[in-house]
């Protein structure tokens, strides 16, 4: 290592050779720089399952346009919206098709005090073209009452415990005092609000969520024509319904208006965003401290090297070596350590905490950029090695 | 100043400490010294003598008076110019002051590497024999930590020297070393000063190596007292 970094820095690792030869500071220094990496990759890594969760619901959807009330700020918090849009809407030029989406939460009795939430999404069963084809395809079992698809991935089941749902061997549930029946399976996931997801016909939505009427549904799902450019369809409509009860925009759009509000606006999203910058200033605090008591141990020799004609900028280049080398070291562990954690925090809550290699390296790079921001303050103290201190 | 003066010095007055702690230490010094020579500084602890290395080597600020080496003057000089100016010599501390983290190949090393960048192999090679030249080829990847306090002045000096210097500052230099050791060191460094007219000037209170000095300047509370030519 040592004759790879003389190489590569063109001079003695002077920085390397300081921080391997006290191994107890380094190895101090080292899990500091770790833990502060596995702050911020834990925060990182629950905003990022917020956020995965929140665009799992939009993923199931295939629309082109998502037409919601004025009041959107997510799936499933704004206000419902008159059937009667839909359709006004489908008589707009270009727009080929249009289902009405209703979603509900749905309380799952699995036993004395086991109880699951579903989040249950419901369209005419007609409409099996407006979610994923795996889904839309066992829409026709939907036909009867009182049948769902529901989730494999629900929080809480035993492995392999929805395995032979068909609609052949469906799987009776109690949700609400009444008996449901799975008759298809999908794999979603839990998110942080329910346990899993469930699909259903709208007619059983209905009469599952005895206070919910066909005519409102959440939102109004369109596909346009072929050929036929949706942002021109979205205007058309914009000024058909001519009304301001209503947002008409793409499904994409929708999405990345709920992902910045719920991270931005509602207190999870800030509160682990916080997170993250209280991780990188402990990250910041503990190099400091480590570069800043190894400038102050080696005054003596750094004012030696004064005396020999070595000037400022060499100075600085050893503690943003020593900075470096602390950022790589300590960060390999903390990524390791937090991947750990990560596939405990899967195998517990079945959330979708995944370590991306985007993420990775946006925090190795901000290690670096923390580790340089050390450096930088550390290096005042460069100033207290006088060569006349040392006679 | 000639061309064989390397350092002048005229008019040199030095304090230390400020407001009514304010203590003069040095008192109009004249002298100058001749390249190639081995200049000793002598007198009592407290005298002024190591300032004096300081204020000459330019490794204190001159605050009064004139000092040039090798054709610089001193005071008022930017950091810019006294970096440059110290990597033309060579300085060799009483308390040895190596870097703990390098070995002594490496400390020898830093004597070259602080001329900037070069072949490392040779670099290395260079720095190796003058470890041997002081005896201490069996110890050239020993840290400081496990050399004897003679090892480790030695490796010193070899680090002081590699770099061909044109004037090596030396503090107590024999202080720690047997008598053949000191010896030893100080004739090299005489013989450096016959053979590339490398000038020595050195702080010593070690009477066994006056015998090799050119010239010894005495000084007590600060000011000369007696300048003989040897």
């Amino acid at each position: 290592m040592t004759r790879y970094l003389t190489k590569m820095l063109g001079r003695l690792p002077i920085g390397w050779l300081q921080l391997i030869h006290n191994k107890t500071r380094l190895a101090a220094a080292v899990a500091g720089v770790a833990f502060a990496n596995l702050l911020v990759f834990v925060q990182l890594g629950i905003l990022g399952s917020m956020n995965g969760s929140i665009v799992a619901s939009y993923d199931l959807l295939q629309a082109d346009i998502m037409i919601s009330a004025t009041d959107f700020n997510t799936l499933t918090d704004s206000s419902n919206i008159a059937r009667s849009r839909m359709f006004e809407a489908l008589g707009v030029a270009g727009v080929a098709s249009g289902a009405s989406i209703y979603i509900g939460n749905m309380e799952w009795t699995r036993g004395e005090g086991d109880v699951a939430m579903l989040q249950t999404f419901a369209l005419d069963v007609g409409a099996g073209g407006f979610v994923r084809p795996e889904i839309g395809s066992q829409f026709d079992a939907l036909q009867l009452q009182d049948t769902i698809l529901i989730d494999t991935f629900t929080r809480g089941l035993p492995d392999g415990a929805l395995e032979d749902v068909s609609p052949e061997t469906p799987f009776a549930l109690e949700s609400g005092g009444r008996t449901l029946r799975a008759v298809g399976t999908l794999e979603i996931g839990g998110s942080f609000a329910t346990d899993g997801i469930a699909f259903a016909s709208d007619q059983t939505f209905a009469a599952q969520f005895g206070n919910r009427a066909l005519g409102a549904p959440n939102h109004i799902l369109l596909n346009v024509e072929d050929g036929v450019s949706v942002e021109t369809v979205i205007e058309r409509l914009k000024n058909a319904l001519s009304s301001d009860d209503v947002l008409v925009r793409t499904i994409d759009e929708a999405k990345a208006h709920d992902l910045s509000y719920q991270t931005t606006e509602r207190p999870m999203g800030i509160i682990f965003g916080f997170g993250v910058l209280i991780g990188i200033l402990v990250g910041i605090v503990i190099v400091y401290q480590v570069l800043s008591t190894d400038v102050a141990d080696h005054l003596k020799e750094y004012a030696t090297f004064k005396a020999m004609g070595f000037g400022q900028s060499f100075f600085v280049s050893i503690v943003f070596e020593e900075a470096i080398v602390l950022a790589v070291l300590g960060f390999i562990p903390g990524l390791l350590v937090s991947m750990g954690l990560y596939a405990t925090l899967v195998a517990i809550t079945g959330l979708p905490v995944e370590m991306e290699v985007s993420r990775a390296l946006t925090v190795f790079i901000g290690t670096i950029a923390a580790c340089a921001i050390s450096g930088t303050i550390a290096t005042r103290r460069l100033a207290g090695a006088d060569p006349a201190d040392l006679f | 100043m000639t061309d064989h003066e390397v350092i002048t010095v005229s008019g040199l007055n030095h304090w230390f400490g400020r407001g009514e702690a304010r203590k003069q230490a040095i008192w109009d010094l004249n002298f100058s010294v001749e390249r190639g020579s081995l200049t000793v500084l002598m007198g009592p602890s407290g005298s002024g003598k190591t300032t004096v290395l300081t204020l000459i080597g330019c490794l204190r600020q001159v605050e009064e008076g004139d000092v040039r080496l090798l054709g610089k003057e001193l005071n008022g000089i930017s950091e810019t110019d006294a970096v440059q100016l110290r990597r033309r010599n060579g300085v060799i501390f009483q308390a040895h002051n190596l870097h703990e983290s390098l070995t002594a190949t490496q400390n020898v090393l830093m004597g070259l590497q602080v001329h900037g960048t070069g072949d490392e192999a040779q670099q290395r090679k260079a720095a190796q024999h003058l470890l041997s030249l002081v005896g201490l080829k069996d110890r050239m990847d020993y840290l400081p930590g496990n050399l004897s306090g003679g090892q480790k002045q030695r490796v010193a000096v070899a680090r002081a020297l590699v770099s061909n210097p044109e004037i090596v500052f030396a503090d107590e230099p024999t202080a720690a070393l047997d008598k053949d050791s000191g010896h030893t060191v100080v004739e090299m460094l005489k013989k450096l000063g016959e053979e590339r007219g490398t000038t020595t000037v050195m702080v010593t209170h070690d009477n066994r190596i006056l015998e090799l000095a050119d010239r010894i300047i005495t000084l007590e509370d600060g000011r000369i007292v007696k300048d003989e030519q040897n």
